[in-house]
């Protein structure tokens, strides 16, 4: 091992700065009252991944709260950069790591806009069941670990007993049973295999009345009321100010959804409700992502039942891989798949920004193509770094048990915000 | 996005409150961008906030390298009421990108011009925090532009972290 002088050390100004810091130059007051500076994070268990909070506190009430991100900064989206379209699927989909599904589906569609292809409705369909099926599950995923925090630990097991079916589900259509790269420009990779329906129809039968049973866990637990009912409550207004969407505004009674007002995907064939909040506490926060777990079922009925026959994928070789038996035979089916595999898909040039109804609410994808067969840009507005600016106005004032709970029923997935 | 005739009206609004603030339309596919001047993006807000459009639901930073002016930022805005989505984008040079904060305006675009400062080196005047917010405090470089090379780094391992210049620190 090398030895250093530290004298002779050349440090950054950052470093500078940072070793200048002494605790006791830190004391804050406030009135006569003093301050109290507390790091929380990034590696604590109810922060749901890297979340580093520095909360400054008077006793154990919060005065400031800033939420510092980065820990899981992975440059996903520079590296979409250097992979042609179809390629940059894989990365999109590990943004957000627990809703794969919705990012797909936003960096998809946002490459369709530009293309302008046209969607077969199988795979609109097909699209619609995976996505409601995933948005179960990121609520499930919400619903355990928040009640993890809260001291409630059976539910956690419950929950992650539901999770494990609709991932075999996801397993059994795809292969994967995270991010499963399903969704393709142009389409579905493959149409669900046989038995699959039976399965999923079997899942909707029993999840209402799961949820149902979480339910009434949750609400006859005295705990887990008094840490919810009324606690961090924000009006829609505020919400709206911070850019926030999503199931934490429609606890505040707003009742937003992108899949009712601006439906992509064939959203409008489907018959379901939006359930909302009165109040926008923590409980409202709650109670509305189980009811959409229930209206989610409702959704993915409809489809099944409905699922119309045909292509999965668009028809046009310029997008989509032809079917393995053509390549035997056709040269020209030959030729695309050379091309497709090695250069991949030419994108005209041009900007495109598709947002979809995503777990944590509006999932947004822009695009820019600069005309060759890599995008120039990708970037996600994700609503998990969008939601969490309310969370200073929603916490401050508040207890610091109360802002764990809050945290948590935030949501906020470390993989999205940082990317 | 706006049919013609909002597109024109939404334009002449902007026209009228700043007659120098409009540049030009850019149209994509269900996309359509009023590029407006740097200096008058705060007010060219409040003007489509005026007409509906009185949600900004994202802000982030591009790059056009190597054309000129290489440095972007789009505004996608949301008109809840007409279920309807206009952008206004901008263009800065590298060599001054400086531009009006919408911070105090629109406090749901803190992160994301905090995200275009960190990625391409964005200078956003007014801003109440303008910190790095993914990349470290002490990063040097804007990774997002589109001439930063990837895998320029190396990877810290026990075994060669010795070798690496000032792993120290």
């Amino acid at each position: 091992m090398s030895t250093v002088d530290p004298a002779a050390r050349q440090l950054s100004d950052y470093r500078k700065m940072e070793e200048s810091i002494t605790i006791s130059e830190t004391t804050e007051f406030e009135g006569d009252r003093e301050l109290l500076t507390l790091n929380l994070g990034p590696h604590h268990p109810a922060t749901h991944g890297v979340l580093r909070l520095l909360v400054t506190l008077d006793g154990e009430v919060i005065r400031r709260l800033q939420p510092i991100y980065g820990y899981l900064h992975t440059g996903i989206e520079k590296t979409a950069e250097q992979k042609s379209y179809w390629k940059a699927i894989p990365v999109v989909e590990r943004m957000d790591y627990v809703s794969y599904y919705f990012n797909a589906m936003a960096y998809c569609g946002a490459v369709e806009t530009l293309l302008e292809v046209e969607i077969p409705k199988r795979a609109q369909y097909l699209r619609v069941i995976h996505m409601e099926l995933n948005r179960i599950m990121s609520h499930l995923v919400f619903l355990g670990t928040s009640a993890l925090d809260l001291g409630a630990i059976s539910v956690w097991w419950y929950c992650f007993r539901e999770r494990e079916t609709l991932l075999d589900l996801f397993e059994m259509s795809s292969g994967q049973r995270m991010h499963t790269r399903y969704f393709q420009i142009g389409g579905v990779i493959e149409d669900i295999p046989e038995g699959w329906i039976e399965q999923v129809r079997k899942f909707c039968a029993i999840m209402p009345e799961r949820a149902d049973i979480y339910g009434d866990l949750l609400n006859k637990n005295e705990i887990f009321l008094q840490r919810q009912r009324d606690v961090c409550p924000l009006p829609a207004e505020t919400l709206r100010e911070y850019g926030v969407t999503g199931p934490l505004l429609r606890a505040a009674g707003d009742p937003w959804d992108l899949r009712k007002t601006m439906p992509y995907s064939s959203y409008e064939d489907f018959d379901f409700q939006i359930p909302v909040g009165t109040k926008g506490d923590n409980y409202d926060r709650y109670e509305v992502r189980l009811a959409e777990v229930k209206e989610s079922v409702k959704i993915i009925i409809q489809a099944l039942d409905n699922l119309p026959e045909g292509p999965t994928i668009t028809e046009d070789r310029k997008i989509a891989l032809p079917p393995r038996h053509e390549l035997a035979t056709s040269m020209e089916a030959l030729i695309h798949h050379f091309k497709l595999v090695t250069e991949g898909m030419r994108v005209p040039e041009g900007e495109a920004y598709y947002a979809i109804e995503g777990a944590r609410g509006e999932l947004g994808c822009f695009v820019r193509s600069d005309g060759s067969s890599k995008p120039a840009r990708v970037h996600m507005r994700d609503p998990s770094l969008v939601n969490m600016q309310a969370a200073p106005a929603a916490t401050e004032g508040w207890l610091i048990a109360d802002m764990l709970a809050t945290v948590a029923m935030f949501d906020p997935i470390i993989g999205g915000v940082d990317r | 996005m706006p049919d013609a005739a909002t597109l024109e009206r939404l334009v002449g609004a902007l026209k009228a409150s700043d007659a120098e603030s409009v540049i030009g339309t850019v149209e994509s596919p269900g996309r359509v961008a009023i590029e407006v001047r740097p200096q008058s993006i705060v007010g060219s807000l409040e003007v489509l906030r005026a007409a509906g459009y009185e949600f900004l639901a994202s802000v982030h930073g591009l790059d056009y390298y190597p054309n000129e002016p290489r440095l972007g930022v789009d505004y996608e805005l949301l008109s809840r009421e007409a279920c309807d989505r206009v952008a206004l984008t901008l263009r800065v040079s590298s060599e001054d990108p400086h531009l009006p904060s919408v911070t105090p305006a629109w406090p749901c675009a803190n992160n994301q011009e905090r995200e275009a400062f960190d990625m391409f080196g964005l200078i956003f005047d007014g801003h109440p925090d303008l910190r790095r917010i993914l990349m470290p405090e002490d990063y040097e470089g804007y990774p997002q532009r589109r001439d930063f090379p990837i895998g320029g780094e190396p990877v810290l391992f026990t075994h060669n972290e010795h070798n690496v210049p000032r792993w120290f620190e």
